[in-house]
């Protein structure tokens, strides 16, 4: 991996030339060059990286009785689709689902765990898990390889105990905290500023913004579908989410495909 | 001079060959109170009178739930078959993780069976004092099967355990080939009627009775107290008029 540091800046502050500067590593260019290397120490090139990214973009709204997850069915590695029918989202109860953006095999791992998680704890406890507690049991999980992690961007939505939706958004090793809104993946950048403004409404005097169920799904179809306008990764269609008191409902819709 | 005793652990077999810790293990079973089991071509009803300690305790209860295609009725030490239900729960849910599909029966109590006959000659340790009736339905049809203390299973058509199932055991013998076509609804009346033979003088009511219910495209569950009172009413009605 190649981290030449284009900042001049560097160079003038002596006491980084130690910590940065090396003769390139011979395994780097067989011996050839005499190059300065600049970066971090690397001694060997990886033969084999375990992880993959398949992109892809997810986001989850949460509203005053259900929560509305709206996910492209695209995966890619490199340039290449793989497929653009795939599904992000997992059920876990009527209450709450998940959904990843991330490396597949790791992600579908991760979400056949939780739903064996489930099962136990619904054959011991006669009753299903709350969202609280799926939402506690994801970042045990996700910490539990602190050393080899998920690489899954996780969202965790769900109605609470009290029947108000939430969303729980997390990190690769489980750190996480209850948001109103989160999205995740490759057009993350992309969607959080629209997010901001459609569910914050920040600097506007007055601001209209989306609270019924009709207005949210559209809102979040429109941040989806304007995502794969600027994002290579996204697209194909898009899966939306509802989990309301009457349980889980999903269909997809077409976007670009380009 | 001591007589001999051939009974004090498992590695020793007596005159006639058996094992008297298995057939004192066994004994257990019988004092268990009565679970039964019977089933059609496409679904299996386990039955089960629950017994109470005393009048200010809850009913011991004796149907779990296995899996979606699985559920078990137990007679003997509870807290053996606790054990049990852990082990095969546990068996289905890593079969589903790996294969994403229903534990086949007849492996599973394969498995049970090792276990318990591991227990039947070793010194130290003694062998589990719980018969299990496992009703399941798999891709070979619907399955009841009873698990002995000493390591050997049998597969059945219909049949009781626990105390005094030789009478629910008489009905069933009675009226089996009857039942292969017969829905849930009608094997539960039938169950309640062999339990009400074994149950004699006890009052079935919902809070004694235990049904557990499984069949083709019907998930393993238990009838809930009304559907109990419903079904009991209605066998109570039609013994009164044949009486």
């Amino acid at each position: 991996m190649e981290t030449h540091m284009q900042n001049e800046n560097y160079t003038n502050v002596n006491i980084f030339k130690n910590a940065f500067e090396h003769p390139t590593p011979k395994a780097l260019d067989g011996g050839k060059s005499d190059k300065t290397y600049y970066g971090p120490v690397m001694e060997h090139a990886s033969g084999f990286n375990p992880y993959v990214n398949n992109q892809g973009t997810t986001l989850a709204i949460a509203g005053q009785d259900f929560v509305m997850v709206a996910a492209d069915t695209r995966i890619s590695s490199g340039f290449n689709i793989l497929s653009r029918e795939h599904s992000r989202t997992t059920k876990l109860t009527e209450k709450c689902v998940i959904t990843s953006s991330g490396m597949v095999a790791d992600i579908e791992n991760l979400h056949k765990l939780l739903i064996a998680k489930v099962k136990t704890y619904e054959r011991q406890f006669k009753k299903s898990p709350s969202t609280e507690s799926l939402a506690q049991l994801l970042g045990n999980t996700l910490y539990s390889r602190r050393f080899m992690p998920f690489y899954a961007f996780n969202l965790l939505c769900g109605l609470d105990a009290k029947g108000q939706g939430c969303v729980y958004g997390y990190d690769a090793i489980g750190s996480y905290d209850k948001l109103t809104y989160g999205v995740q993946g490759s057009g993350s950048q992309l969607g959080a500023p629209i997010l901001d403004n459609q569910f914050v409404g920040h600097n506007f005097l007055v601001k209209q913004l989306a609270q019924s169920l009709q207005e949210t799904e559209d809102t979040a179809k429109d941040i989806i579908n304007s995502i794969a306008e600027r994002d290579i990764y996204t697209g194909d269609q898009v899966e939306l989410v509802l989990v309301d008191q009457n349980g889980v409902h999903i269909k997809r819709e077409p976007i670009r495909r380009d | 001079m001591l007589s001999v005793n051939y009974s004090l652990s498992c590695v020793t077999f007596d005159p006639k060959g058996k094992i008297l810790q298995v057939e004192y293990a066994k004994e257990a079973v019988k004092q268990g109170s009565t679970s039964l089991g019977l089933k059609s071509n496409d679904f299996v009803v386990l039955v089960s009178l629950k017994k109470s300690p005393h009048d200010l305790a809850s009913h011991q209860e004796k149907v779990f739930d296995i899996d979606d295609h699985m559920g078990i009725a137990i007679a003997g030490l509870t807290a053996d078959a606790r054990y049990l239900c852990k082990f095969m729960r546990s068996e289905c849910l890593n079969y589903w993780y790996t294969h994403d599909s229903h534990h086949p029966t007849e492996r599973l109590i394969g498995k049970i069976a090792k276990k318990a006959q591991i227990k039947t000659f070793h010194p130290a340790k003694r062998p589990f004092g719980v018969g299990l009736l496992v009703g399941s339905v798999d891709e070979t049809g619907t399955h009841l099967f009873e698990s002995c203390p000493s390591g050997n299973y049998y597969e059945y058509v219909a049949m009781a355990i626990g105390a005094r199932s030789q009478s629910a055991k008489t009905y069933l013998e009675k009226n089996f080939e009857q039942f292969t076509t017969l829905s849930w609804q009608e094997l539960v009346k039938h169950g309640l009627k062999a339990l009400k033979a074994s149950a004699q003088e006890t009052e079935l009511s919902e809070h004694n009775v235990s049904v557990g219910i499984v069949g083709k495209g019907l998930n393993f569950r238990l009838l809930n107290n009304d559907e109990l009172r419903a079904s009991i009413a209605e066998i109570s009605d039609a013994m009164d008029v044949s009486e």
